[in-house]
């Protein structure tokens, strides 16, 4: 009982960590795509008020990531999305790791489950795009 | 309005909410949405994106601290992220079907909901239930750091508990939201979790199920830059602004006013929702 509970502290350490990590470097990647934005597209008018779908390099994984590596501002900001959505799903990911290390078949099988489901829906996601 | 004079207007306001939803619970993301569409003009469907992405900023830095301190129950919070995620997947795909004047009137329902749990701390019922076996083979019982040492509890009715929190998940896909006082009650309530670690698991909970429904938001569009980058940098700044000063101000009393602001958006949104004109 007493080793179980060193573990989970362990696995809640790594969680933090990851947690914490993924939420600043997305932050630190949107603020640089935002700058990038603002100083090219500042002055032109907003285009919020009426719903349209938007254009791939703002919506879809792949041209997202094509479109930051050439410095569009707008792709930059949304791979800084894209960090911070993977963010949990690593999460995820780390607690299936430290529930297998303690070898605890029952939170392995849970916590695979959860990270399916998460990682249909980017899949998912990606495909409809 | 141009890009740049958006941007600062909204940083700030993304930056008040964030303050004022850490420091009394209700979360960043729950003023988001009122304040881009009641103020800004910005449509509904851009502001359930952005939100829901806001959510995510906001707890996981939370989740961060929580988890660290102990009062997270990260098994708890697992087993019912089961619930949550596909709850999530079912909301989002209704929410991308359903038409924004009537998303308006359910998002202010939850959105009362919310104010009114804030106002008014539910009290612990005090009728002792007999022990769920399933909680003892999930291994769901567990202990925290209380004043006088370790605290123990055990867990209730895991089977009703699961349920609420598919709800949860649903609505939280459906709107946008983290819908964090929706799992503190299937929590606190159903599952007669203590009040300290139903919230801080709910928190830690609200990142993974936001995330189940973010993906297929991004991917069709919802997820506006333009609107993201001010909203998701104030919200994050505001918020761990507010964790910090969390233990040295009056929280109860801003709790109760913050509670009325909402109440009355709430009500602003349900009657933009009945008029059609959001």
């Amino acid at each position: 009982m007493s080793a179980r509970q060193i573990s989970d502290r362990t696995i809640e350490r790594m969680v933090s960590v990851v947690l914490r990590g993924g939420v600043l470097l997305s932050a630190m990647v949107v603020l640089v795509g935002g700058i990038y934005y603002l100083v090219r597209h500042g002055e032109q008018p907003v285009d919020f008020y009426r719903f349209h779908v938007l254009p791939g390099p703002d919506r879809i994984a792949g041209q997202i990531l094509y479109g930051a590596f050439h410095q569009r501002g707008r792709s930059i900001i949304q791979s800084g999305i894209l960090l911070l959505i993977a963010t949990p799903i690593a999460r995820v990911a780390v607690s299936l790791a430290g529930f297998a290390m303690e070898r605890d078949r029952k939170y392995v099988a849970i916590t695979s489950i959860v990270l399916v489901v998460l990682l249909y829906s980017l899949v998912s996601g990606a495909i409809a795009g | 309005m141009t890009n740049a004079e958006f941007a600062p207007i909204v940083f700030a306001a993304a930056l008040l909410g964030g303050f004022v939803g850490s420091l009394t619970g209700l979360g960043g993301g729950v003023i988001i949405t009122p304040v881009l569409t009641l103020f800004l003009g910005v449509d509904m469907r851009y502001a359930i994106g952005t939100s829901l992405i806001a959510v995510i900023a906001t707890s996981s830095g939370a989740a961060a601290a929580y988890v660290r301190d102990g009062f997270s129950n990260i098994r708890i919070g697992m087993f019912l992220e089961i619930a949550t995620t596909l709850g999530a997947l079912l909301g989002a795909f209704l929410g991308t079907h359903v038409p924004t004047r009537i998303l308006a009137v359910i998002f202010g329902l939850v959105l009362l909901q919310a104010a009114w749990h804030a106002a008014r701390p539910p009290a612990h019922p005090s009728t002792p239930l007999a022990p769920d076996p399933l909680a003892k083979s999930l291994q769901l019982n567990g202990s925290y750091a209380g004043p006088s040492g370790a605290e123990t509890y055990e867990v209730h009715r895991v089977k009703q508990g699961f349920a609420l929190m598919f709800g949860a998940g649903a609505i939280s896909g459906l709107l946008g939201v983290g819908s964090g006082s929706l799992k503190v009650i299937a929590m606190d309530q159903a599952m007669q979790i203590p009040f300290k670690v139903s919230t801080a698991t709910s928190n830690f909970m609200i990142g993974v199920t936001a995330a189940a429904s973010a993906s297929v938001y991004l991917s069709r569009g919802y997820v506006n830059p333009g609107i993201i980058m001010p909203v998701m940098l104030g919200v994050l700044a505001g918020s761990l602004i507010g964790a910090r000063l969390l233990s040295r101000l009056a929280v109860p009393l801003l709790r109760k006013g913050f509670a009325v602001v909402v109440g009355l958006v709430a009500v602003q949104m349900i009657v933009s929702g009945i008029r059609g004109t959001i």
